[in-house]
């Protein structure tokens, strides 16, 4: 029973140590009023005790100053734990551009994740030590939440939109990766493990094994399997847009507003085609909704973020 | 203890008890006081049957694989334990028990405003806990008692639908008490008390009747939305049918914040009439404490977007929301210090209610600053959907909201039944409920820190001695539970006679007879002076 008992949970993310100094002070805030409170109600309930059943105190209306005193400073300490709070919260939701991209999936009651080299885990999160990672995340089914104690993150993974979390780990290790959100029967078995390598470790790592394709080349295979290729030719003479440079450009729609083809865009524009109607084109596009999965949805995107440049080049790796 | 001959020199003096009697008396009544007696049973028969969920989920997790139920019976019980114990026991017990018994009293009133109606709520509660509770009996629900979409609208097999109606229903009961609360309290005062001379308990009633008006519509809303996408597969809140899974937990919390407020409001109003008067002194700065149950009313409107810090809302968004919840802690404070400072120079008795009172302080105050952390974005993202997310509710609503509750009932149970209970056992009582209770909670704290989210119905095992240190104090509490029922009940027959004013109270309603006449008062008071007036020499202290 005692085995692994500790108070202190791993500290192995660049998040962590922050978190625990902000959750040090307010630990120490905490035990600090509440001794005071408890101090003070025990020595009055000492020194006011009723000696006698004609005791007849004399009344204090209140006071003024004091009243002003123990308003001014609990905001005072509030302010404090709202800049310092927040200010940790904004550093910690910015990514640094150089992450690793992992993509993350989660269907009742098991993690799916899969890496832009190829290799796809259930459960098991692969990462070197040192590298921001970031998570681009969705849901299959209902809501669940991406949460690594040890790293001090948590997202919750939403069907129907993308989500991301960030990390750098500082610990090489084995850490608890749970769900956070109840989602179902199963949802304490929705749990698995982060193993945090050395780069040289994790290179081996993502070289050994079952390599499968890329996420660029299985997305391919899938743009010509679904039929995509036919009307999205990569000149102007398909009946749809070509989809070359596509990915972080402004688009203009057909009902006069412009979006950013960010992720959530195109996976947008697969399951709900008309929500995304592109100006100059007509509304012929079948929606794919129910006919292919989120990991292939991902898988999708990264191809098409893949098609830079002119003329449909043969996408880079 | 002795048992009082005064059985027959009761039952010569009429009072709202013994006016009549027979079933039909009962269920017909349209006396407040009545009506109150009949929330009273209803609630205290939910609260042992959610209190039981609790102790069976609590020995379940005794062991790291869970060592008594399935997953799937492990998520019905949270579920029942959650539903039953806020929408049927929390939201109701104060004002729907002691506020239906107290309000009238307290301001010199016949009865509220609408009796009729007033017997209504107590059918519509009625209505929607046997919903609830045959739904249980069914085979119960496992969406937990925040119904998050889209699991409760598409995936859960379980009988939703059901209990989503039996807790709109139940709504509906709230509106009604909070209607009535207000209109009596605006109409009804007796002639003399002016709105700064009212006792604390009415001011918090009449907080909470606010939020019972502005806030349940929108948890009936949100329940018919939720119902419309599970039925007809109307696309509200599902992404498949082209909704957004947020809005309902935006809808949601928008209501269920607020409704925190109306848990703990009506415990802050009780402890203030109880500290008055085991110190025999005026509230410390009465118009303070009165003005901020006002403004954490209305703060706690703004504060919903808290619960959903890590669902990726803007983090602008989450800033705002951020400062708003820590803007709400302030007027908690206040009231703190000034309950503390009520106790300075003042003359203390410990008698039970008083130690429920200073058990309440206590633990609210651990309550309320344990919210700081999840009030701050960055520890909140660590802390959310875990078991200190579980500690620190807990210490506000059954630290807070329960304890207050059960000092009013002990602080009032002499006016409500006519009888004294032991002291004693009342004093022996709240003291293992205080051990049982921060036994049960305080490690939750630790466990949450440690990275233990909540609703596991089994977990890895180096999280097993918090929850097995949890599980000792939960077993605890559940005896500390059952004590009082005990000696309240033998009380009733058993119990010495309770004079009019057994504790040298103030306020109105101890000016009455115990057990009052069915008409309060025999004639309308008149009031000089407010309810805290302890050096005026009125009457003699008991």
């Amino acid at each position: 029973m005692w085995s692994g008992f500790s108070l202190r949970p791993d500290q192995a993310s660049t998040i962590a140590k922050g978190v625990d100094e902000l959750h040090y002070f307010l630990t120490a805030v905490t035990l600090f009023f509440t001794a005071l409170i408890f101090f003070t109600i025990f020595y009055f309930m000492i020194k006011y005790h009723r000696r006698s059943e004609a005791d007849r105190p004399a009344e204090i209306e209140g006071s003024l100053p004091l009243e002003i005193l123990w308003t001014v400073i609990p905001t005072l300490i509030t302010m404090v734990m709202f800049a310092w709070g927040s200010s940790l919260y904004f550093r910690n939701s910015r990514p640094p551009v150089a992450s690793a991209e992992i993509f993350v999936v989660g269907k009742q009651w098991m993690w799916h994740l899969q890496h832009p080299e190829g290799p796809r885990e259930i459960n098991e999160l692969h990462i070197p030590v040192g590298v921001p990672v970031k998570l681009t995340m969705t849901s299959e089914d209902v809501i669940h939440d991406f949460y690594i104690p040890a790293f001090r993150v948590k997202k919750d993974v939403i069907p129907g939109r993308y989500s991301s979390i960030w990390f750098q780990a500082t610990r090489t290790g084995t850490y608890h990766l749970f769900c956070a959100q109840y989602c179902g029967m199963q949802h304490a078995g929705m749990t698995g493990w982060v193993y945090v390598m050395s780069p040289t470790d994790y290179a081996q790592w993502l070289s050994g094994g079952v390599k499968g394709e890329s996420m660029v080349d299985a997305g391919g295979r899938l743009f010509s399997q679904l039929g995509c290729i036919t009307c999205h030719v990569a000149d102007k003479s398909g009946r749809c847009p070509p989809l070359q440079g596509l990915y972080g450009k402004a688009q203009k729609l057909a009902d006069g507003r412009s979006m950013i083809a960010d992720e959530a865009y195109i996976r947008e524009s697969i399951v709900h085609p008309n929500s995304h109607h592109v100006a100059g084109y007509a509304p012929i596009m079948p929606t794919f909704q129910g006919q292919i999965s989120e990991e292939q949805l991902l898988q999708l995107i990264a191809y098409i973020k893949s098609l830079r440049g002119e003329e449909g080049k043969a996408p880079k790796k | 203890m002795s048992v009082i001959p005064a059985e027959q020199l009761m039952d010569k003096r009429v009072h709202y008890l013994n006016e009549s009697y027979g079933v039909k008396s009962w269920l017909f009544t349209k006396d407040h006081k009545r009506i109150g007696l009949l929330y009273l049973a209803s609630i205290t028969f939910m609260f042992f049957i959610g209190g039981a969920a609790a102790v069976l989920m609590r020995l379940h997790l005794i062991e790291p694989q869970g060592a008594l139920v399935e997953p799937e019976t492990y998520n019905k019980l949270f579920t029942m334990h959650g539903v039953i114990m806020v929408f049927f026991f929390l939201i109701p017990s104060i004002p729907a028990v002691l506020g239906n018994f107290l309000v009238p009293m307290m301001i010199g009133a016949r009865d509220l405003a609408f009796p009729k109606l007033n017997l209504l709520s107590w059918y519509l509660y009625m209505a929607g806990a046997l919903l609830t509770l045959s739904a249980i009996i069914a085979g119960g629900v496992d969406t937990g008692w925040t119904f998050y979409t889209p699991y409760s609208s598409v995936y859960a097999n379980t009988h939703v639908m059901a209990v989503a109606i039996g807790v709109f229903i139940n709504g509906f009961s709230s509106i009604l008490t909070g209607l009535n609360f207000v209109v009596t309290i605006h109409k009804m005062r007796a002639p003399g008390l002016t709105w700064f001379r009212l006792p604390l308990f009415i001011w918090a009633m009449y907080a909470t009747s606010i939020i019972f008006l502005l806030g349940t519509p929108v948890l009936a809303i949100t329940l018919v939305l939720l119902g419309l996408e599970r039925l007809l597969h109307v696309g509200i809140f599902d992404p498949k049918l082209g909704g957004d899974p947020l809005l309902f937990q935006h809808l949601f919390w928008f209501y269920s914040h607020p409704a925190v407020y109306i848990m703990i409001l009506p415990g802050m109003g009780v402890v203030s009439e109880i500290i008055a008067c085991f110190s025999r002194k005026r509230i410390f700065g009465y118009g303070l404490v009165a003005f901020s149950s006002m403004s954490i009313a209305a703060i706690s409107f703004l504060v919903w977007g808290h619960h959903m810090f890590v669902t990726g809302q803007s983090i602008y968004a989450g800033l705002i929301f951020s400062a708003l919840s820590f803007m709400v802690a302030i007027p908690s404070a206040i009231k703190v210090f000034n309950w503390t400072a009520t106790l300075y120079r003042g003359s203390i008795s410990y008698d039970a209610p008083m130690l429920y009172a200073l058990g309440f302080i206590g633990l609210f105050t651990m309550g309320g600053l344990t919210g700081m952390f999840l009030a701050s974005l960055a520890t909140d993202v660590h802390l959310n959907g875990t078991y200190f997310i579980v500690a620190h509710f807990h210490y506000i609503m059954v630290g807070g909201a329960v304890m207050a509750y059960l000092g009013g009932i002990h602080f009032w149970w002499p006016k409500i039944s006519g009888r004294m209970y032991s002291d004693g056992w009342a004093r022996f009582a709240a003291f293992v409920i205080f051990i049982g209770f921060n036994l049960t909670f305080f490690p939750q704290f630790m466990l949450g820190y440690l990275g233990m989210p909540r609703r596991y119905a089994f977990y890895p095992a180096e999280f097993q001695v918090l929850n097995v240190m949890s599980t000792a104090g939960a077993s605890i509490l559940g005896i500390g539970y059952l004590i009082p029922l005990v000696y309240l009940a033998y009380s009733l027959r058993y119990g010495p006679v309770a004079p009019a004013n057994p504790w040298g109270a103030r306020g109105l309603e101890w000016r009455t007879s115990s057990p009052p006449v069915t008409e309060n008062f025999e004639e309308t008071p008149i009031v000089t002076a407010e309810a805290y007036a302890y050096d005026e020499g009125r009457e003699p202290l008991a």
